[in-house]
């Protein structure tokens, strides 16, 4: 099997004052086939460059959003970034089929405990369920929706845990990247 | 003259002052103030002062600085495309008139020669009274106005062909040579105008810019206007054309409304002397001894001039209103007829009498414009129904924006707006600027923004936005002040030169741009980043300072003339800034059960 090139999208508005996501981060950095991509570095006012961002695109097979979750869902240059850059006869609609075929994957953490995201938990919700508006979006975009990497209690986990959390993170993308890459994580029946 | 100058010079102000207003309060119009004034202080009215030909011939520069500025409302390109109008409309007016009038000469028994050369007389309109109306009414840009003006100018260029025609109606004397000639003159004349004025003349006129010596300047303006008009007028050219193609090879330039400015006063009291001295010349005892017959000829010649005109515009294409307007303002007879006239008698073409009776009836024929113009704004004007109106075809296309001051700051601006298809009307009072960004396909005009007549021909009544974006802070308040006091719907933005002034625009209320406090911003957010910290967090702190720094300067504005209170106050500002910061850091950190990280 060929090797896929992986694009980590990284979305921390206060990067320098996490420390989940540094850690992960610097654990995938320099990683070969991975590029990472910081969005709030490159577009500090949301101001998103729409062409830079397809071409990247286009260079790479895998797509990974790595966020924090924040109010149950992506951090705003997430947000903005789908709005500008997956554009329709681009990303979708007639002839919109360049991320076709691709996979994509999200590595979110979050602040709370594990526990709460589950039915009758403080979340109510559990993450997969959370994260549905992204896998339609992939879905819609034709590419393989993965299941997501998560990091639980990103605030009060041991140093260590978050060391061993950034290993496995880090396997799994030398993985994706050799080619061997997890079991598509669909809740929308295939036919649709 | 046995009157010194000053006393003249009182005699014409003092009647100017006291009749005009009363007359334009009538509705009757400054022209017809300016006539009466003159008939009361002529040698027929209270002989105030005597020597009206030499004042007539002195006061027609007026007539020459009015055409100058009306040449440099037309841009050569405009010009060209009113050739139908000046050829054919003013044309066919002129020919028309003087078959018609010799006709009607023949018909009473007039020899034909008569006939023709006082149609000739007739057929010219008073460019001083049709243009100075127009002007006055605001009618100038409109269909009528236009028509009326090509018509004009059309006469005006038939002047020379004319007295050549008189000189063939000549009994003997002089043969075809001569005609060619003068012919050959003239053209080489305009022709050698054109050139100069094409390639020397803005050289010249930024050299003296240069010398940001307004006198000098003014004085250069004048003395082009006359040198081109005497030029001109040496080879047998009327002195209004010569000024008006100065005028016309102006217009595009950049000094253009500079030229305007300082014109404008001259061509004013000249025009209006020249008025007086017409009002003057009114020979009121020939009046008196032939009233039946230079009243009879004058109402004649009004009255067949407007049934010859209003067809003849509907003809070339002129709507109801504008073909009546433009039919009134041509009705009367003009100062070019003096000339036709004078030449006549001295060729001996016409008796002395039928000369002296033929200037009357022109003199009486120039009264009655404002009478029937009155008469039509009155009675005719409200009964006419108002159909959709054209939009005024204006002379200057006026954009949404003006900007002041076209340097580093303004210039950025204005490509900004242009980027987004918003027009700018940019002025600088550096004509090295100007010169510089035109270079560049920029339009720019020169002139101070200070001055309410620039800020209204930039078109300050319709735009919307006036951005002053001039480096001198004095220069800005200034034009600021009296922007807000004269145009209170015209929003303004402003470059601030520092904190001082912009406590001074917080309170006239008008927004202010300090000029390197948004590139320091900048710098400090950008100094953040490299010492590590995240671009998106660097630049929500810049903002966060940024607002709380106008905050702040809305705050102590009140306090500003306060030493000791402003000294106090910003402390405070300071630490609270500080707090603040803290504050929005602390809540980053804080995070907590549905805190992220």
């Amino acid at each position: 099997m060929s090797t896929l090139r992986v694009l980590v999208l990284y979305a921390h508005p206060n990067h320098d004052m996490s420390r989940t996501n540094r850690v992960l981060r610097a654990a995938i950095e320099g990683l070969a086939g991975v590029t990472v991509h910081d969005l709030y570095d490159c577009y500090p006012h949301l101001f998103v460059d729409v062409r830079r961002e397809q071409r990247l695109l286009l260079e790479h097979d895998v797509l990974v959003f790595q966020h924090p979750m924040q109010w149950y869902s992506a951090p705003a240059i997430v947000k903005e970034w789908e709005d500008s850059v997956l554009e329709n006869g681009w990303a979708y609609g007639e002839g919109g089929d360049k991320l076709r075929g691709k996979h994509f994957m999200q590595a979110v953490s979050t602040g709370g405990h594990s526990e709460s995201y589950r039915h009758g938990g403080k979340a109510h919700f559990t993450i997969p369920e959370l994260l549905r508006p992204f896998e339609q979006m992939a879905h819609y975009c034709g590419m393989v929706y993965l299941p997501p990497f998560v990091t639980h209690d990103a605030r009060d986990t041991a140093d260590s845990e978050i060391a061993t959390q950034a290993v496995r993170y880090r396997a799994l993308l030398e993985a994706i990247h050799r080619g061997d890459v997890p079991a598509p994580f669909h809740t929308i029946p295939a036919e649709d | 003259m046995a009157q010194d100058f000053l006393s003249q010079l009182l005699v014409y102000l003092a009647a100017a002052v006291i009749v005009v207003p009363v007359v334009k309060r009538l509705g009757l119009g400054s022209v017809l103030g300016f006539l009466v004034a003159g008939i009361f202080i002529g040698p027929w009215g209270f002989q105030l002062i005597s020597g009206v030909d030499t004042i007539l011939q002195f006061a027609e520069i007026g007539v020459a600085l009015l055409l100058f500025l009306v040449g440099l409302e037309l841009e050569p390109r405009r010009l060209w495309s009113m050739r139908r109008s000046v050829f054919g409309l003013g044309g066919a007016q002129i020919a028309i008139t003087v078959a018609a009038v010799a006709a009607i000469a023949y018909a009473l028994g007039q020899p034909l020669t008569v006939g023709i050369v006082a149609g000739m007389g007739f057929a010219m309109s008073s460019t001083a009274i049709v243009l100075a109306t127009l002007a006055e009414k605001n009618l100038l840009p409109t269909p009528s106005g236009q028509a009326s003006f090509a018509v004009l100018l059309a006469q005006d260029l038939a002047v020379i062909p004319l007295l050549l025609l008189l000189a063939l109606l000549a009994p003997g004397e002089k043969g075809a040579e001569f005609d060619s000639l003068v012919a050959a003159k003239a053209i080489g004349m305009v022709v050698a105008v054109i050139l100069v004025g094409r390639h020397l003349l803005r050289p010249v006129l930024r050299y003296i810019a240069n010398t940001h010596l307004r006198e000098i300047f003014i004085a250069f303006s004048l003395l082009l206007v006359l040198g081109t008009a005497s030029l001109v007028h040496w080879v047998g050219l009327s002195l209004a054309l010569g000024t008006f193609l100065a005028g016309v090879l102006l217009a595009d330039s950049e000094y253009r409304h500079e030229l305007e400015l300082d014109i404008e006063p001259f061509k004013g009291l000249l025009l209006g002397l020249f008025f007086i001295a017409v009002g003057m010349s009114v020979d009121v005892g020939l009046f008196a001894r032939a009233t039946h017959v230079v009243a009879g000829l004058a109402l004649g010649v009004v009255m067949l001039k407007i049934a010859l005109l209003f067809p003849l515009a509907r003809l070339f294409g002129i709507s109801g209103r504008d073909a009546v307007i433009f039919a009134l303002m041509l009705s009367q007879a003009g100062e070019f007829a003096f000339v036709l006239f004078g030449a006549a008698g001295a060729q001996r073409i016409l008796p002395r009498e039928t000369v002296a009776l033929l200037t009357a009836a022109v003199t009486a024929s120039m009264l009655t414009t404002p009478f029937l113009l009155f008469a039509y704004e009155r009675f005719i004007a409200p009964r006419l129904a108002r159909g959709p109106e054209r939009a005024a075809d204006l002379i200057e296309e006026h954009h949404p924006v003006i900007v002041a001051g076209f340097g580093r700051f303004g210039q950025i601006v204005v490509r900004l707006l242009l980027g987004r298809g918003i027009g700018a009307t940019v002025i600088d009072h550096d004509p090295n600027q100007i010169d510089l960004v035109r270079r560049f396909g920029w339009k720019a005009y020169y002139g101070d923004v200070t001055r309410l007549d620039l800020l209204e021909r930039a078109g300050a009544a319709e735009a919307k936005l006036l951005i002053v974006a001039v480096d001198n802070p004095d220069t800005a308040r200034a034009a600021v002040r009296l922007a807000r006091s004269r145009y209170p719907n015209l929003a303004v933005l402003v470059r601030a030169h520092d904190r001082t002034d912009a406590y001074e625009y917080v309170e006239l209320g008008v927004p202010a741009i300090r000029e390197t406090f948004g590139s320091a911003v900048e710098a400090g957010e950008r100094a953040l980043e490299m010492l590590g910290v995240g671009a998106h967090s660097a630049w929500r702190f810049a903002q966060w300072f940024r607002r709380h720094d106008e905050e702040e300067i809305a705050l102590l504005a009140a306090h500003r003339h306060d030493q000791k209170q402003l000294i106090e106050r910003t402390q405070k500002a300071r630490d609270d800034l500080e707090q603040l910061l803290r504050d929005e850091e602390g809540r980053i950190r804080r995070g907590g059960e549905g805190g992220w990280d």
